[in-house]
């Protein structure tokens, strides 16, 4: 049995949930057996899961706040009870506070991070991961009889296949929290940037913070993200975590679009896995548009309001 | 405060990766190996920052073959006061992560990198807290002690949180931990006489294997757009792109 991990913020599902549940349902395919999902504390209408692929879906209750060994805990004694050996989660902050502590307490193989489905050959499972920033990929082979996934954010296309399904509630043993939680700051409304399938990203070539209304008009018509470079967010022109690249956020949006950046192998890093990158530079040599599938050479500030406008008009057809 | 460091060696941030002729691995000649930024730059940092505040010692652990003994160097240089190396190469996050818990016994902050910037993994730091049966905060941006309770600030998707737990506990270091701090020549000579531990591994087996790797395909030339011409920039992302 394949036991999914899907993750609700204040008891709400986003899309990183029903990227799971369709990721588990298709390798439980793949594997001639059944996936179901577990959702941990208050969640409305877990049942919902059932439209991408779970055969049931199962709740624990914990304690309000995150604790990764708690989550960890209430995973674990899922699969043992259901007897599920392949577990699927989100390679997103929470599940990268999971992912190691499950695979631990499992003693099971993981691959953290994995862009698509697994091939499975008999008891043999392969999954590709990325490694070096997004600069290749590896094929990991999980030796283990438990098998840990955590699967990164727009790797895969959600699906639906089912109808809701029955809730059961299920209880295992769980040690009490480490963590405390004191406060959670979230940018509301806001689709978060690993979530994204549009992102539009400005740099140095901005200037100045105050030039950041032809960054967020053009974002705000797309109904994209907002995303910078990393000295952008050094100097506060932006917050911290709208920094995408090697040290920051990486993101695999379908489009990126990036104006004023130069393209440095390490902000590269955390995009180059996008699907489609347009790249905005008055510079023509600008590194960047090595890397870009469309390109247009120019300045910044009369190009992005013309693609707004451009924009607008599309969506107004 | 015994505080203790788990520092991996990676590959430099700029490096081309090409891969041996059978894909089996990262093609190693001519690359230039770093300790990963994340564990110099912030864990380390900022292990000698509650020092200096407030005394204690910093341990830098590896678990790698001699070859990452530069490494090691380097992080005694930085500051800390000495090290350990666990004898033994691949294995996987687990093996690593048993290594590390090992030697772990009686320390009161253990700090990781958020990643290692070659596996991308994000996991050992949380295996060797379930291993120690540890509180642990992944991708800490700000830490504070105050005695043995700690306010962290955790990055998530769009904000961050703030937690507080009590020692012991482990976190992984993300940007805005600590700034670099580069070597001086005092701390490059004083490096060459702290002690550097070498142990060897405690029984492990391997959990997973990388059976090939594989690069990305090339990208095609970029398309260029007239920058007056917005409009045929929106119907290529339209029509042929298919994006919006
Ligand atoms: C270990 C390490 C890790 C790093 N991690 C990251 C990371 O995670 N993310 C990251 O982004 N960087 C990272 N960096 C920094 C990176 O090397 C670059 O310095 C940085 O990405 C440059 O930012 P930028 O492109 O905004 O600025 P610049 O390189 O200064 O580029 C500005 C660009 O704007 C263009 N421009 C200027 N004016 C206009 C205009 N009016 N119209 C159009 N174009 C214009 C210029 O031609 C230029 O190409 C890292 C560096 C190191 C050493
Ligand atoms: N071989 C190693 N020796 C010591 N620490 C390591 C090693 N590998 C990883 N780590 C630590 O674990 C963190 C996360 O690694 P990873 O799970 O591979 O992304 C790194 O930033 C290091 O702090």
């Amino acid at each position: 049995m394949v036991l999914v991990f899907a993750e609700a913020t204040n008891g709400k599902f986003k899309k990183a949930a029903h990227e799971v549940v369709t990721y588990g349902a298709k390798t439980a395919k793949a594997l001639g057996t059944t996936c179901v999902a577990l959702t941990l504390g208050t969640v409305e209408n877990a049942g919902d899961l059932g439209r991408f692929g779970a055969t049931k879906v199962y709740n624990i209750a914990v304690s309000n706040g995150f604790d990764s060994g708690v989550f960890a805990a209430a995973i674990a004694g899922a699969a043992k009870a259901l007897d599920a050996k392949v577990i699927v989660l989100s390679h997103n902050s929470t599940g990268k506070n999971i992912t190691g502590r499950l695979a631990a307490r499992l003693d099971a193989g993981s691959a953290p991070g994995v862009n698509s489905l697994p091939e499975v050959s008999g008891d043999k499972l392969t999954v590709r991961k990325t490694v070096f920033s997004g600069k290749a990929f590896a094929d990991v082979e999980i030796l283990t009889d438990y098998k840990v996934i955590s699967l990164s954010g727009n790797s895969i296309p959600v699906e639906e296949s089912g109808s809701a399904v029955d809730v059961e509630t299920l209880s295992v043993d769980l040690p009490s929290a480490k963590v405390k939680v004191l406060e959670t700051k979230r940018a509301e409304g806001i689709t978060p940037l690993p979530e994204a399938e549009l992102v539009v990203s400005g740099g140095r070539g901005l200037k100045g913070p105050e030039n950041w209304g032809v960054i967020t008009d053009l974002a705000d018509a797309l109904g994209a993200t907002t995303a910078c470079s990393r000295p952008v967010a050094d100097v506060n022109w932006r917050p911290h975590h709208e920094h995408v690249g090697q040290t920051g956020v990486a993101i695999r949006p379908n489009l990126y679009i990036a104006a004023g950046i130069s393209g440095a192998i390490q902000h590269l890093a955390g995009v180059n896995s996008s699907k489609t990158i347009v790249v905005v530079n008055k510079d023509p040599e600008a590194p960047f548009f090595k890397a870009a599938d469309y390109g247009v050479v120019g300045d910044l500030f009369e190009v992005l309001p013309r693609l707004t406008a451009a924009i607008k008009a599309h969506k107004s057809l | 405060m015994k505080m203790l460091v788990c520092v991996s060696k990676t590959p430099e941030t700029t490096t081309k990766i090409q891969l041996t002729a059978d894909n089996s691995d990262l093609d190693r000649s001519g690359v230039n190996y770093i300790m990963n930024p994340y564990d110099e730059w912030y864990a380390l940092v900022r292990a000698l920052e509650l020092k200096e505040a407030s005394g204690g010692t910093v341990t830098i652990i590896n678990v790698g073959p001699a070859e990452n003994d530069a490494v090691i160097r380097k992080g005694l240089a930085i500051g800390a006061d000495d090290a350990i190396r666990v004898n033994a190469e691949g294995g996987g996050s687990l093996y690593i992560a048993k290594q590390i818990a090992a030697q772990a016994a009686g320390y009161d902050l253990i700090l990781f990198g958020k990643e290692t910037i070659d596996y991308n993994g994000s996991e050992v730091g949380a295996m060797v807290a379930e291993l120690l049966d540890m509180a642990y905060v992944g991708e800490a941006s700000h830490l504070e002690m105050n005695g043995t309770t700690a306010t962290v600030t955790r990055d998530i998707e769009g904000g961050v949180e703030v937690v507080e737990v009590s020692t012991p506990f482990a976190l992984s270091a993300a940007k805005g931990m600590a700034e670099q701090r580069i070597p001086n020549m005092r701390g490059i000579m004083m490096a060459k006489r702290k002690p550097l531990n070498v142990i060897d591994p405690v029984e492990a087996t391997a959990t997973t294997s990388i059976s090939s790797y594989e690069l990305p395909p090339a990208k095609s030339a970029v398309k260029l757009v007239d920058p007056e011409d917005m409009t045929e920039l929106v119907r290529l992302l339209h029509e042929e792109a298919k994006v919006i």
